[in-house]
């Protein structure tokens, strides 16, 4: 097949990277994929299993792989960029090993950062050893062996705690990371099929059950598995002699303070931008939405497009996005690109430049 | 529980304490409950480790209690608190240094008020002008008086007599602390730790051989509230907050308890006195009761000071069950005795409470 | 015994170790779609009881799901049973049944 002269560079080898070089590849592109990590596939490689249909995380992760049968891109591991410059009409994308690459357009796809859930002090994250993020509770998943609790029990009270550093202008986050609820009540369904005598309580602000077959398991978590959900913040965790955790909440729909006792406490950390993303975006001269990630150029009608042209976003670096959403965005931005190029090609008939690769 | 992950968080919060040359402003209240606190505070910093404290007599107080229970409006308030800027600037001394944790608050929020609305400075200097011809410099360092003692930790300990420890089963004493809700709860930077795990009292208890509760209660306010207990009829509140630590902190089996506020410490000796008459029951296995020491007193102890010398014949709940065990020896005779050597009279004996 | 002029105050919290839940979980097995409710509360706007009296079906089923059952019997017996609350429910919950259940729950597990 015919290959396109244009070179682009896609910053990040996760979910949304990796699609996008599947589309671009197909379309005839050539193109470079710069991957951080030893490994590509972003935090897909650490999830366990998908909401809402409990489908491994290994299919989504082979469909990404399948999509490089024809015009496969290059792939570099290990290759971490500090900077994405303008020149001659072109990018620099510079690594911090100081090797460089030369592209006609580039697609960040640097997705996000776990929220440090030790800064929620009142948790004690970090401090009580009971108390995980639901990607440690992920990661246990993932092992298949049995849940257990740091001294090696099964527990058998266990409370979500959603909004961890999502919607609380404390923790300078004012926005909703939206995929956190569906977490919780995935992961507390996994709880149930593996510990059916275990109790499982979701304390929530809002429960935002926006996708497709999200309000389903919702119900399925209370109908089938009961799961109980308790609409208040929690307040503050502490730990009680034997271990275990006094939480604290109003229970609001009953308008009273209500304190409980758990074996363990998964607290649902929010989405935050990487921070090198931030660097990044700094370099191209890229803007930030108030959440600090990049912004897209119109949040209508392109959300893909960035203030300087040529470079192009996609995925949860630039806002919170399930992994169904972050494949559909990638999809989309690959369009806008192409078509970019295409009117590049055409309307200023740039010279070939010489690549650092070629 | 990880004491790394606390450490992490009380990096977060490290505050500026200046090394020497205090402006010492002393509490309404602390004299007359555990009234040799103040005493042994001095004592320790200017006869121990040499500093240089300094106290004016026309100091009075902040107004914190009027305020906190609506009787005192802001302006009188901040205007109180800019005279003693002023006896501090006319002393010739930058760091002040609040006994109450109460006035300390108080400090930090006139601070932070007049940092974001310099107008409201602008305002209460006119007042203080038109009032007593007085004008003031704002301090540069304000702290704590149990940040001041927490600074020096380890130089008391150097110069400490007793350590922490039970004598007869070398173990470390196991300790409550209790910090005022208002040293770090409406000001987190301005607490050594932080609000969550305040580490000022928590610094000095492990820093003299003790080991610190981390009880489920341990965040809760001790009750007072002001208002709350104030007004006769509202000190159920008060009392049933102080129950709810005592009950959460029953299981450790604490040895003691310190506090770093006026107010706090008060409360948590009292109730249980109250707790005891009301209801028949401590928080202990002998009947006793908890001992609460101020953290002055604490540091008296750890210093060697006699009981007698720092007031502890003052609080409610015995002290002698701790100084047994920390092998602290003194007269049983000596207890009631005033400085004059004159017998001061004795407290009346509870119903239930031993004492 | 000394007068105080004041007392210890019984706490506000729900105390979630220390609650009755036989009645819950009686209801729940004899009517499972008790657990269904999301508090929504459309069963409270239309109920006839409510507009007269201080019943309240959405607080009295999450109270009782707290282990929270002072006085229930007195509660319980506000409903008049019209059926008005089934009709509005949104996720399907047999109220009716839930009510029934309630009183036999009340007479099994407890003699209030």
């Amino acid at each position: 097949m015919a290959i396109n002269s244009q070179h682009i560079v896609i910053i990040g080898g996760g979910p949304a990277g990796l699609e996008a070089a599947s589309c671009l590849g197909t379309a005839g592109y050539r193109v470079t994929v710069l991957e951080k990590e030893k490994q590509t596939g972003g935090k897909l490689l650490i999830w366990d299993k998908l909401f809402p249909e409990f489908r491994n995380s290994d299919k989504v992760l082979n469909h990404l792989s399948n999509g490089f049968k024809t015009n496969p891109p290059q792939i570099l591991t290990n290759a971490e960029v500090v900077s994405v410059i303008p020149e001659n009409g072109q990018h620099r994308i510079n690594l911090r090993d100081g090797q460089a690459f030369q592209a006609d357009t580039v697609l960040i796809t640097t997705g996000f950062k776990l929220y440090n859930a030790e800064k929620k002090e009142e948790y004690g994250y970090q401090i009580y050893e009971n108390v995980i993020t639901s990607f440690d509770l992920e990661k246990q998943l993932k092992t298949g062996n049995p849940i257990r609790i740091e001294a090696g029990l099964t527990p058998r009270r266990i409370a979500f705690i959603h909004c961890v550093g999502s919607r609380d202008i404390k923790s300078g986050n004012i926005y909703c990371s939206r995929t956190c609820c569906i977490t919780g009540v995935k992961q507390a369904i996994e709880i149930k099929r593996r510990l059916s005598d275990a109790e499982v309580f979701n304390f929530y602000m809002d429960l935002r059950m926006f996708g497709q077959n999200f309000e389903e398991l919702y119900i399925e978590a209370q109908q089938k598995w009961g799961v109980t959900f308790i609409r208040g913040r929690v307040s503050e965790i502490a730990e009680n002699k034997d271990n275990s955790l006094q939480l604290k909440a109003e229970d609001t729909l009953s308008g009273r303070p209500i304190k409980m006792s758990f074996d363990l406490v998964v607290l649902l950390a929010g989405m935050v931008p990487e921070p090198r993303t931030v660097e990044i975006g700094k370099s191209a001269g890229l803007e930030f939405t108030s959440g600090n990630f990049l912004a897209g150029l119109d949040s209508h009608i392109s959300q893909n497009e960035t203030n300087t042209p040529g470079i192009f976003i996609a995925g949860t670096c630039r806002e919170p996005l399930s992994v169904a959403e972050t494949l559909t965005d990638a999809r989309a931005a690959t369009v806008k690109m192409i078509s970019w190029l295409r009117e590049n090609e055409t309307s200023h008939k740039k010279p070939l430049i010489k690549r650092d690769n070629d | 529980m990880e004491t790394e992950g606390k450490k992490r968080v009380w990096e977060e919060y490290q505050k500026e304490i200046a090394d020497d040359h205090y402006f010492y402003v002393r509490s309404c209240i602390r004299q007359t409950f555990f009234p040799g606190s103040e005493t042994t505070f001095l004592k320790i910093l200017q006869n121990d480790l040499k500093k240089d404290v300094f106290e004016d007599a026309r100091h009075t107080t902040c107004t914190g209690i009027g305020y906190h229970t609506d009787i005192v409006p802001l302006e009188t308030t901040m205007t109180v608190i800019a005279r003693h800027f002023a006896l501090m600037t006319e002393a010739g001394y930058v760091n002040i240094i609040p006994s109450c944790v109460t006035s300390f608050g108080l400090y930090t929020e006139v601070l932070d008020t007049w940092r974001h609305f310099p107008e409201i400075e602008a305002k209460i200097r006119e007042y203080l002008w038109k009032a007593t011809k007085r004008e003031f410099k704002v301090p540069e360092n304000l702290v704590h008086t149990s940040d001041i003692i927490y600074k020096f930790r380890n130089r008391i300990k150097d110069l400490s007599k007793v350590s922490l420890i039970n004598k007869k089963t070398g173990l470390p004493l196991n300790v409550v602390e209790h910090i005022g809700c208002h040293y770090s709860k409406m000001f987190p930077q301005s607490g050594v730790g932080g609000a969550e795990f305040p580490a000022v009292l928590t610094g000095m208890i492990e820093a003299w051989g003790g080991t610190v509760i981390d009880y489920p209660e341990r965040r809760h306010c001790c009750g007072f509230g002001f208002r709350q207990y104030l007004v006769k009829a509202n000190r159920g509140y008060s009392v049933s907050n102080s129950k709810k630590k005592f009950e959460s902190m029953q299981p450790y089996q604490p040895d003691f308890m310190v506090a770093n506020c006026p107010g706090c410490s008060m409360f948590l000796d009292r109730w249980q006195y109250t707790i005891a008459e009301m209801e028949g029951i401590t928080y202990d296995s002998n009947g006793t009761g908890i001992p609460v020491l101020t953290y002055e007193e604490m540091a008296g102890l750890v210093m060697g000071y006699s009981p007698w010398d720092i007031g502890l014949q003052m609080h409610q709940v015995s002290v002698e069950p701790l100084l047994d065990k920390l092998g602290i020896e003194y007269k049983k005779e000596d207890k009631y005795l005033g400085s004059n050597g004159q017998n001061i009279g004795e407290p009346q004996k509870p119903m239930f409470l031993i004492v | 015994m000394k007068d105080w002029g004041y007392s210890i105050l019984k706490g506000r919290q729900i105390d979630f170790e220390n609650n009755d839940f036989s009645i819950a979980e009686y209801i729940t097995k004899h009517e499972p779609s008790f657990r269904w409710c999301i508090g929504c509360g459309s069963c409270t706007a239309t109920c006839s009881a409510a507009r007269l009296t201080d019943f309240n079906p959405r607080k009295l089923k999450l109270l009782i799901q707290r282990g929270e059952i002072k006085g229930l019997a007195d509660e319980i017996a506000k409903c008049m049973l019209c059926g008005k609350c089934q009709l509005v429910c949104p996720r399907g919950i047999n109220t009716r049944n839930v009510i029934q259940n309630i009183k036999r729950a009340l007479n099994t597990c407890h003699a209030l």
